[in-house]
């Protein structure tokens, strides 16, 4: 039943896995991206800035991803149609990978942005006080003390955040986007062994679970270098 | 209609004037008058109205008693699973931090294995797993369980409660442990029982220090409710899909659902609060 060949649906689950990781890889990371700028602008910004940041970090965080991932799924596709529609192009049919990573990076960039702007608080006053008497312009004290310094403070929320991205993946089923969860159900209600099928799943979540549970710790650890050892 | 447009002329005002509300924000901000929160939330009311009058909203009352079902559906799963759940928790936090090796390693596997698997997936494991294995069996269909059992929502609730149990342990586990170790020691010195120990001293601090924590999980719980609804549970989610599929709209039974999900989450947020604030600290 789960061999790699047709007959077996090894294969389909392993393909699933590789879309669910790189739907989690790729929204992870655009989450990092717009949780930095989140955390610069709550921290850093204007209080208009702060307010509309503010707006976006409680809506995302008040309402389920699965909500969120139908209207940003809708909405994303309305709104690309629309400007092609005005360029004087044709409808584009939006590829499930890059809605799937849009929707999952909107969603980890609340969160992240909150646990970097923690972690951002965390940083010990003296050092950034210190890089601007050096005469540090803002961009590279940001890149050369804040992003470093922030790092232990921020790494155990972030790897957590990588945990729940590789979870929400399985969200994206609903809107029928072939990732794991939904290969496996499709495998199971094609040959009627669900407990089969299911377990095989949740091992490989798990496994993925356990793997990144190990390499966070070395990165964990690796960031704290130079701290003195609890 | 009438007071709505006119509400609408209204809060189209501020809007208008922006950039002399933009050159009077500084001085604003320095009398401690927010005034730009002002604009902003007549910004909101601006984009709620304009909502509320070009959206189409004639299929409410049609729908309006399948929608009520579906949200007291999800406040019950809701509160049962937090229940439930937080009195598993409880012992399944102790026994890792106190309890012997063969119940703590079962225990801590427990929760790595349900956390480490995401919850739509242990759903239709048991709705489908499960649901295909009972009824082979013979025992369980002359069962009394049966008539439950081949209905959907005790699966719901069933994996609704391990998941938030599985959470909640590993909380109460840090809480459990966070407790000063003299306060036991004290209360082992004033002849308390262990049961006396744990029921008046150990649990009531560790809930303490966990309830800000327990008020973020429950919001994580009511977020997780509405999965229940690809197993063909009717909950606020499953109500409005239905909506969706019934009058063809897409963005208005969307916007309306995240709109209640986000008063849900907030009158959670207002209870736990409440719940901190009772707590004496010195």
């Amino acid at each position: 039943m789960l061999s790699l060949e047709p007959p077996g649906w090894g294969g389909n689950l392993l393909r699933g896995l590789m879309n669910s990781l790189q739907i989690a890889v790729g929204g992870y990371a655009l989450g990092l991206l717009i949780g930095v700028f989140t955390a610069c602008g709550k921290l850093y910004g204007g209080i208009i800035t702060k307010d509309i940041l503010g707006c976006y970090t409680t809506i995302v965080r008040a309402v389920p991803e699965l909500v969120l991932i139908l209207l940003l799924y809708y909405a994303g596709t309305d709104v690309i149609n629309q400007l092609m529609f005005w360029l004087g192009k044709d409808p584009v049919n939006i590829n499930g990978l890059a809605a799937g990573i849009f929707v999952i990076g909107v969603v980890q960039g609340a969160y992240s942005g909150e646990v970097i702007r923690g972690a951002v608080l965390a940083i010990p006053q003296g050092q950034l006080e210190a890089a601007r008497a050096y005469g540090f312009t803002g961009w590279q004290v940001l890149r050369r003390i804040t992003l470093p310094a922030m790092l232990p403070y921020a790494i155990p929320g972030l790897a957590n955040l990588w945990l729940i991205a590789t979870k929400d993946t399985a969200l994206l089923a609903v809107v029928g986007f072939s990732e794991l969860t939904l290969e496996t159900r499709q495998a199971a209600g094609a040959t009627r062994h669900y407990m089969l099928f299911y377990c095989a799943a949740g091992v490989l979540y798990l496994l993925v679970t356990l793997i990144s549970n190990h390499v966070i710790g070395r990165i964990e650890r690796w960031s704290r270098r130079g701290f003195y050892q609890v | 209609m009438n007071d709505l447009s006119s509400e609408n002329a209204l809060s189209g005002n501020p809007g208008a004037s922006s950039p002399v509300s933009a050159g009077l924000l500084s001085r604003a901000a320095a009398s401690g008058f927010a005034l730009h929160r002002i604009v902003m939330a007549a910004v909101a009311i601006a984009i709620l109205v304009i909502c509320a009058l070009q959206m189409r909203w004639d299929w409410l009352p049609e729908y309006h008693d399948i929608i009520f079902e579906g949200l007291w559906r999800t406040v019950w799963l809701l509160i049962a699973s937090v229940v439930i759940g937080f009195l598993l928790a409880l012992p399944l936090g102790l026994v890792q931090v106190t309890g012997p090796a063969i119940l703590a390693s079962p225990a801590k596997a427990f929760c790595n294995v349900i956390r480490g698997t995401p919850l739509l997936l242990q759903l239709w494991l048991l709705y489908y797993g499960l649901g295909s294995v009972f009824p082979a069996i013979p025992e369980i269909r002359d069962s009394w369980l049966w008539p439950y059992l081949r209905q959907a929502w005790p699966y719901a609730l069933l994996s609704l409660t391990i998941s938030f149990a599985a959470y909640e342990a590993e909380v109460m586990r840090g809480a459990f442990a966070g407790v000063p170790k003299g306060e036991l020691e004290a209360a082992k010195a004033y002849g308390f029982t262990p049961w006396q120990i744990f029921r008046r001293i150990w649990m009531p601090r560790a809930i303490h220090r966990a309830l800000p924590t327990l008020g973020g999980e429950v919001v994580l719980q009511l977020k997780a409710t509405p999965l229940v609804a690809t197993i063909t549970v009717i909950d606020v989610y499953g109500a409005f899909t239905r909506v969706r599929q019934d009058a063809f709209l897409t963005y208005e039974p969307l916007l309306l659902l995240a709109f209640i999900y986000m008063l849900m989450a907030g009158a959670l947020v207002v209870l736990f609060r409440y719940l901190e604030r009772r707590i004496p600290v010195k």
